[in-house]
């Protein structure tokens, strides 16, 4: 029989606004083996964590509950804490009274019925709970960054300079990411190639990192410590080894009408093309959707013009197998698309961009040279309108509800150096609110509109006209009551951020968790920010949320410090909460190999003395390495002979019995 | 196919050539509309407030006599369309409004909002079908260059309404596409003519009138078609433009085209 300790946190008001501890507390006294039942307001701290290692000694406790917030949030400290005390850590159960209960609960009487209910079950668990000791794993000293902007290099020349290995893998041909595309950058206005490129470079000549660009992640298996990743590297066509980057190819190819995505379409480019001129590595890639040769068979004029003999047509995708102790995910954004957004005829006019549109335009290497010129004639504007919030704080379904928060800063960017270079052009700005938080934002904003003369107008656009070869930009001016009607030669839209397209895929491939945003969701909002749930996969930069450089390049060095600290263990414990098969009862169905999403079940042929006598039979094995405990296995085994140890089905059913007493 | 049919008070009086080619177009087309016996007028402008009930009721005894008759309900006018078509929304949606407007109904059967409300260009895409429409066409309007013109009741509230894109609508471009004409597509056609404060600040619905019509004339329309009454009248009498552009119900020109 147990001795068991109940412990009942108040969590300050958090859980005693809404449940009477008092009453859960004098209920768990009478539970089959409770032999001890306090309270205390934060069960978490010194104190409280002190009162249960007393509580032990004082009434020798074999068993312990705490009744308290979701086992996500504390489950390691209280197992920490009776493992202090001398109590195995696994003989510690968790009744989460306040996400599921006092948090989720208007009535005091029934939240308070429903927290005994949740804490009674949790003992009558405990009851049946047996002592465990974590194994060991080895921890493979080498991690893998997905996504090669300025996100996943910062995160990948942290790890690399803290002297391990590091991967980067990165879709597009070249690393460099968003980051790349941008002309100068807020607050202090210093151009994104000059501080991105150098970056790029160390990370392309550091010996600790590999990059594999025009690549994807197909397949992850393994666990924190140990994941087995299959990488696939698309055929560029063009062989990286031997290719010089002389750029014969690119002038010679005869196929030019493929839209540049570097210059977000605003030209075309070759069928073989290097994305930009400082892209890494320096080695063109074939489009094979736009190639004449791969289309017809007829052309090859690239691989006859190139000194190096470098293209080759026949190029098939290469796969890498390779192992890595911890994952970081990088994967960034795009703009969301404004085809839907009628009112702004995005779609129908060329003088109507998207923010990152002006910014290729506004940079020097972009198709205009720099100059701010329309697209629909190349004519140099006289007035510019920009809208904010183009699909962000979006309430209607078509866009997103969350705020892109870079918007604002970028806005108040692009206005001022148009203002500065063309100080004859008028720039005005609808904007719903300004929001610019930060280390010298606001004043950068305040510059804007005092230094420069940006017209800011808080109102929303209605439509946009084209009328008589200019745009008529129609909204509202909330602070004066009245409708507005500008007249534009470019409407410049600050379309929202979105999770890049790849986000969803990988979260399913490493079961790190999104949320309805397709932004990957942190273990803990406040306390865990870099990390994702899934143990050994991190979070860099905007494809955790919308954030700007300086907050990205911070988030992707404490990632880089959380993989450091991993890879620095030579071992890893390991959860010892993992299925066993009982050979007496297993059947030897496979019904567990099937459904082992880890591949951790195998079948043996083992001699067993059965009756009195010695049989031969077939049985499962769970590779107690491998098992992640999920319990899958346990749920489709029909002879009952799959168990999972801390969540064995007696202990399962024990609570079942307990709610529904 | 038949539909029952609700005219509205405009369709008998000043707007009885959008009621009549319509009537003759369906019966060209082998659709039959059945006039429902009893319907009152729907009052023209939807009731905002919650609590206005007795507004609502006559589309609510429009729609359930519809029901009782398993037929759907077509309309004609853009404003009788849009108050039905919100008023069968509340009802689906606001059990308060369902409760009381049904304490006032007679008939045994309370009203649930079973009943599907539609437009007569919904039927000609949706039941007919603008391929079928375009063999039926005896007259094509070849060369004519027409601007559709939405205005606002039917768009929107776009959700609620659910009858095409209301920032880029193409339901009447389709329309005339089929008649064998041009569709103009010009900024204005889904914005509001102003026809509702033509009493109250004419001088304000002589100006978004007039804007309707220049920009048609700016992207070379010929003419103007509606689907709504107060528009047409709106445009037609209070806007002025420099130079004259005719504005016709969708009917009109339809009845044209079948030369009915």
């Amino acid at each position: 029989m147990q001795r068991i300790g109940v412990f009942v946190c108040w969590c300050g008001s958090n859980i005693a606004a809404a449940v009477d501890i008092e009453t859960v507390v004098q209920a768990m006294k009478s539970e089959p083996g409770v032999v001890y039942s306090t309270d205390y307001q934060y069960m978490c701290s010194e104190a409280g964590q002190g009162k249960l290692k007393d509580a032990v000694k004082e009434h020798g406790l074999t068993g312990i509950v705490i009744c308290a917030c979701s086992p996500r949030m504390h489950e390691a400290t209280f197992r920490n804490a009776a493992k202090a005390a001398g109590v195995n850590p696994y003989m510690v159960e968790i009744a989460n009274i306040r996400e599921q209960c006092s948090w989720i609960h208007r009535d005091r009487a029934e939240a308070t019925a429903k927290a005994v209910v949740l804490s009674r079950t949790a003992v009558a668990k405990v009851n049946l709970n047996t002592p465990l000791t974590p194994g060991t794993s080895d921890v493979v000293k080498r991690a893998l960054v997905i996504g090669g902007g300025i996100a996943g290099l910062q995160s990948a020349l942290d790890i690399a300079e803290a002297g391990y290995q590091v991967d980067i893998v990165e879709k597009q041909p070249t690393i460099g990411g968003k980051m790349a595309q941008l002309d100068k950058t807020f607050p202090t206005l210093d151009c994104a190639a000059c501080i991105l490129t150098p970056k790029m470079v160390d990370a392309a000549q550091h010996e600790n990192i590999r990059i594999y660009t025009y690549s994807e992640v197909e397949q992850v298996s393994g666990f924190v410590g140990n994941f087995s990743v299959r990488i696939r590297g698309k055929a560029r066509s063009v062989k990286a080894d031997i290719c010089s980057g002389c750029g014969l190819c690119m002038e010679k190819c005869p196929s030019k009408k493929a839209k540049d995505e570097f210059n977000m379409g605003l030209n075309n480019r070759r069928a073989i093309y290097i994305p930009f001129a400082q892209a890494i590595p320096n080695v063109p890639v074939i489009d094979r959707e736009q190639c004449i040769k791969f289309k017809t068979g007829k052309c090859g004029l690239c691989a006859r013009v190139c000194p190096a003999d470098a293209v080759d047509f026949e190029q098939q995708d290469s796969i890498i197998e390779e192992r890595y102790g911890a994952v970081v995910l990088a994967t960034g954004f795009h703009t969301l698309s404004l085809e839907h957004y009628d009112e702004y005829q995005y779609a129908r006019q060329p003088d109507v961009i998207t923010s990152l549109e002006l910014e290729r335009i506004m940079n020097a290497a972009g198709p205009t040279g720099g100059k701010l010129l329309r697209p629909s004639n190349g004519k140099a504007p006289k007035s510019v309108v920009f809208v904010q919030c183009v699909g962000s704080r979006d309430t209607t379904g078509c866009g997103k509800t969350y705020c892109s928060k870079i918007c604002c800063m970028y806005t108040a960017k692009h206005a001022m150096l148009i203002r500065e270079k063309y100080p004859e052009v008028d720039v005005s700005v609808f904007y719903i609110d300004v929001r610019t938080p930060g280390k010298n934002f606001d004043e950068f904003y305040r510059r804007a509109v005092e230094d420069y003369g940006v017209r800011y107008i808080k109102g929303m656009v209605g439509k946009v006209v084209p009328e008589k070869g200019r745009l008529l930009v129609r909204g509202s001016d909330l602070l004066d009551d009245s409708q507005v009607a500008l007249e534009a030669d470019l409407v410049v839209l600050a379309s929202a951020v979105e999770a890049d397209a790849s986000a969803k895929g990988l979260a399913t491939l490493l079961t790190a968790s999104i949320d309805t945003n397709n932004f990957y969701t942190e273990a803990h909002p406040k306390l865990k920010p870099v990390e994702s749930p899934t143990a050994g996969v991190y979070l860099s930069g905007v494809c955790q949320g919308p954030k700007d450089i300086p907050e990205t390049v911070a988030q992707a060095s404490a990632a880089a410090v959380k993989v450091v600290g991993l890879l620095s263990k030579d071992k890893l414990l390991s959860n010892p909460c993992i299925a066993r098969a009982d050979e007496l009862l297993c059947s030897g169905c496979s019904n567990c190999e099937h459904v082992c999403p880890y591949g951790a079940v195998s079948y043996i042929e083992q001699e067993l003395r059965i009756h009195g006598r010695n049989q031969i039979r077939r049985i499962a094995k769970v590779n107690e390495a491998i098992c992640q405990g999920c319990g899958a296995c346990t749920v489709v085994c029909t002879s009952g002979a799959m168990d999972l140890r801390g969540f064995s089905n007696s202990q399962i059913m024990a609570e079942v019995d307990a709610l529904c007493r | 196919m038949v539909f029952d049919y609700y005219p509205g008070c405009t369709l008998k009086t000043e707007a009885r050539e959008l009621d009549e080619a319509g009537r003759r177009s369906a019966a060209a087309l082998g659709i039959e509309l059945q006039e429902l016996d009893a319907w009152q007028c729907c009052g023209a402008v939807y009731p905002l407030g919650r609590d206005e009930i007795a507004p609502r009721l006559s589309s609510v005894r429009a729609l359930a006599a519809a029901r009782d008759h398993r037929r759907d309900l077509l309309t004609l006018c853009s404003a009788c369309h849009h108050v039905i078509k919100r008023v069968n929304h509340d009802i689906r949606t606001d059990e308060k409004i369902r409760d009381t407007a049904n304490s006032y109904m007679e008939g045994e059967q309370a009203y649930q909002g079973e009943t599907k409300v539609v437009h007569y260009l919904e039927m000609l895409r949706d039941t007919l079908g603008f391929d079928e429409l375009k063999n039926r066409i005896k007259k094509p309007l070849t060369g004519m260059k027409i601007g559709a013109y939405y205005g606002c009741l039917l768009l929107r509230p776009g959700k609620v309404m659910s009858f095409d894109n209301p920032e880029n609508p193409s339901i009447m471009e389709s329309f005339i596409t089929a008649l064998g004409a041009e569709p103009v597509i010009y900024p204005y056609r889904n914005e509001c003519c102003g026809g509702y404060i033509t009493v109250k600040e004419k001088d304000q619905a002589a100006r978004t009138a007039s804007r309707v019509i220049d920009s048609a004339l700016e992207h070379g329309a010929d003419c103007l078609i509606t689907a709504c009454p107060l528009c047409l009248y709106n445009i037609d009498v209070n806007g002025t433009s420099s130079k004259d552009l005719p504005v016709y119900y969708i009917t009109q020109l339809l009845a044209q085209a079948l030369d009915v």
